[in-house]
């Protein structure tokens, strides 16, 4: 998808007075948190289990090069095949290259955020393959032609209305007249509609929760069921995961994804979690003929060593994105890319660069709320000041926030001139200010002054009354 | 336990000094009342963390080595606010991480600061005090201080206290109010309408005055509310605490 991550104060401004976008946000932002906190309450160790989750992934990410051989290996050895690929372009070459092998007219897809970050579909379609999203949310979406707003709830930003009118616009062949008001009628004629293409697709995508270094085999968590139906019933299965999926063991797995409904949906579990080891074996009553995993780098290997490393440990539970009030404020398409929230604003500007993303790791009041309920520990917050330090040190930020700053640091390096000058700009504003308490408009400071009023300082400093006070 | 009479530098952080002193006074007053011998080195003019926070970390830096020098020797730092606080605490390690020498000197005086309202009770062991308001207040968790340096139980221990004053929970108190420095006048259209979300969770309370611990937040809330013309009354914790309502609450004109 094209970005607009650079025009996100104009997405921002779109967003803040979109009905309908403000509505659905408004629903969504006291369940998942009171969902999560439930359920981790009712797990005493669960702040120990993140330091466990941290430690496993900060293992796997240190040994990276051995773990993911390892797990080539045994993809191997259980009769798969594992496709390297550096770039997202080489992804999705890789991807066409085994659908036409399998001569695939129709793909079905379960939800997977890393064929959102190739463009997958998009990519697909053009090359005359129908690419058919299974997941509920995903399939709305796909049928609006949009992309996801969130990376768990990929249709958070619509409301019962936006999904019944895509229904009508897109499922001519049924009667124009049904009834669809209830939630459950709407589910019931995705399914139908659905099913039928989960018989027909010749190739099944999926992404991967985990990727299980010891056994070679791939987890994916669902609630719907669609993943298993994409997997088992095609010819092909194809996994399309990033490297830093790796877990050495199952048992690590286990650990994490304690960890990882919790944090999500507030779920003990996901309803279905569904291991994949391979092509159908011998005697085996159903499974694909081939399975493959497309394996993607896409530039995390560059992250590796730098102070961006911890972001490699995220493993999209969308926590910090249902705890983020910038999120909740804006929603997830003001992002203008795959990655919304706290963990697109440190994702992304390492995707597609801090000179397209540059909005992104700044609109954060860094609150810590993301840092806070991150399972895997991400330092979020720390990240995102380092994005603005590589903007820093390039120039990159504008030209009045950097001479604004500039001129306040070396004022607050001067304290004797700085006395006299913040001394002088407070009684000023103190004096003008006192018959009413406050500015309800001030001169170069309209963003405050536009949707508040700007309190009047008292009039004297503190530092000049207390050299009065001690008569110095 | 800490010395009898402790010697305590007072920060008394940019946004106090220049806008609202009495917030300093009134930290000086709940400090010496709790024993302390309070001096404000003259030193002093802010934190860094506009810098920091920026990705200018060589003048955050520089600035921070002025506090660290400013305020070597005293027992205890003390800042009305959990966020100066916190950036001397949380961060002037991190600034120095690279610079040995200094990064002793930090990390030793990260030691030894304190937001207000926390130093008095968990080091000062301060359980009450005196002083007496009339009316219904709420309270809203300011974000550094709140997840940087644990500051929650201890206003509200302290507010009970206080003759006169119910307390009324404010809910969602630990979400951010929008603030958040220079990103306020950075991206002013998400900061005004979490400003106007916080607002609006502060009317419901019906409470009559909204109180937190850093001067950033109450002056963006105080902002909003007063520009929807609300009349509840916005103070720093510490007038309340320190018994020091005569100034007129902010944002409102004064006498």
């Amino acid at each position: 998808m094209e970005a607009t991550s650079h025009a996100f104060k104009d997405n921002v401004r779109r967003a803040i007075v979109d009905p309908g976008l403000q509505k659905a946000l408004g629903m969504m932002k006291t369940g998942f948190q009171a969902r999560r906190l439930a359920a981790i309450e009712k797990l005493p160790e669960f702040e120990q289990l993140r330091d466990v989750g941290r430690d496993i992934k900060n293992h796997v990410l240190e040994n990276l090069d051995f773990y993911l051989e390892r797990f080539e290996r045994k993809v191997t050895e259980a009769g798969g095949h594992v496709h390297w690929c550096r770039t997202a372009e080489e992804a999705r070459e890789t991807i066409l290259g085994l659908c036409r092998k399998a001569c695939a007219k129709t793909v079905t897809k379960g939800k997977s955020m890393i064929a959102e970050e190739i463009a997958l579909n998009d990519f697909l379609e053009e090359k005359g393959i129908e690419p058919v999203e299974t997941d509920l949310g995903e399939y709305i979406i796909q049928l609006r032609r949009e992309p996801p707003s969130h990376i768990i709830a990929p249709a958070v930003h619509l409301n019962k209305e936006d999904v019944i009118a895509a229904f009508h616009k897109s499922h001519t062949h049924l009667d124009p007249g049904r009834p669809m008001d209830d939630p459950h009628m709407l589910l019931d004629e995705a399914r139908a509609v659905l099913r039928p293409k989960f018989l027909a697709a010749d190739v099944g995508i999926t992404g991967a929760n985990f990727m299980i270094a010891e056994t070679g085999s791939t987890i994916i968590v669902t609630n719907e069921g669609n993943g298993d139906l994409t997997q088992i019933l095609p010819k092909m299965h194809i996994v399309l995961a990033s490297l830093e999926k790796l877990v050495p063991t199952f048992e690590d797995a286990a650990t994490i994804l304690r960890l990882l409904a919790r944090s999500a949906t507030g779920q003990e579990f996901s309803v279905y979690t569904t291991v994949s080891t391979g092509p159908r074996r011998p005697g085996d009553l159903d499974g694909p003929e081939e399975f493959h995993v497309v394996l993607l780098d896409n530039g995390r290997t560059d992250i590796l060593g730098t102070e961006f490393q911890d972001m490699l440990r995220c493993i999209r539970c969308a926590a910090c994105l249902n705890h983020c009030p910038v999120y909740a404020t804006v929603g997830g398409h003001a992002y203008g890319w795959v990655y919304p929230g706290p963990m697109g604003a440190v994702l992304t500007p390492t995707l597609i660069g801090i000179e397209a993303a540059g909005h992104l790791p700044n609109a954060s009041t860094f609150c810590g709320r993301c840092e806070s309920v991150c399972p895997m520990r991400i330092p979020l917050p720390k990240m995102m000041r380092h994005w603005r330090e590589h903007e820093f040190e390039r120039h990159l930020a504008p030209m009045a926030v950097r001479s604004g700053l500039a001129l306040w640091a070396w004022l607050a390096k001067r304290p004797g001139l700085y006395r006299a000058v913040t001394g002088l700009a407070a009684r000023v504003l103190g004096l003008l200010g006192r018959a009413h308490g406050r500015y309800g408009w001030l001169p170069l400071a309209s963003g405050w002054t536009g949707g508040r009023d700007f309190p009047a300082p008292e009039g004297r400093t503190f530092m000049s009354q207390w050299r009065r006070r001690s008569g110095g | 336990m800490p010395a009898a009479s402790p010697r305590v530098g007072l920060f008394v952080t940019c946004l106090v000094d220049l806008m609202r002193p009495s917030v300093g006074f009134a930290a000086v007053k709940l400090l010496e009342a709790a024993g302390c011998r309070v001096e404000v080195p003259a030193s002093q003019t802010c934190c860094g963390q506009p810098a920091y926070n920026s990705g200018d970390r060589r003048d955050a830096r520089d600035i921070a080595r002025a506090v660290v020098a400013a305020f070597a020797g005293f027992d205890y730092v003390v800042a009305p606010s959990g966020s100066c606080a916190g950036m001397i605490h949380e961060h002037y390690p991190a600034l120095f991480a690279d610079e040995p020498e200094t990064l002793a000197k930090a990390r030793e005086l990260a030691g030894r600061t304190h937001e207000l309202v926390s130093f008095l009770v968990d080091v000062l062991k301060v359980e009450r005090v005196d002083s007496a308001y009339s009316g219904v207040a709420t309270y809203h968790d300011s974000c550094s201080g709140l997840r940087e340096l644990k500051v929650k139980a201890q206003p509200r221990r302290l507010l009970a206290s206080v003759a006169g004053l119910s307390l009324k929970e404010l809910p969602g108190a630990e979400i951010c109010c929008g603030f958040g420095g220079t990103f306020c006048v950075k991206y002013p259209e998400i900061s005004e309408r979490m400003a106007a979300d916080k607002a609006e969770d502060v009317r419901a309370t019906g409470a009559d005055m909204l109180l937190a611990g850093d001067l950033g937040c109450l002056m963006n809330m105080a902002g909003k509310l007063q520009r929807d013309g609300s009349a509840i009354r916005v103070r720093h914790v510490a007038e309340v605490l320190a018994g020091m309502t005569e100034t007129p609450p902010i944002g409102e004109p004064g006498g």
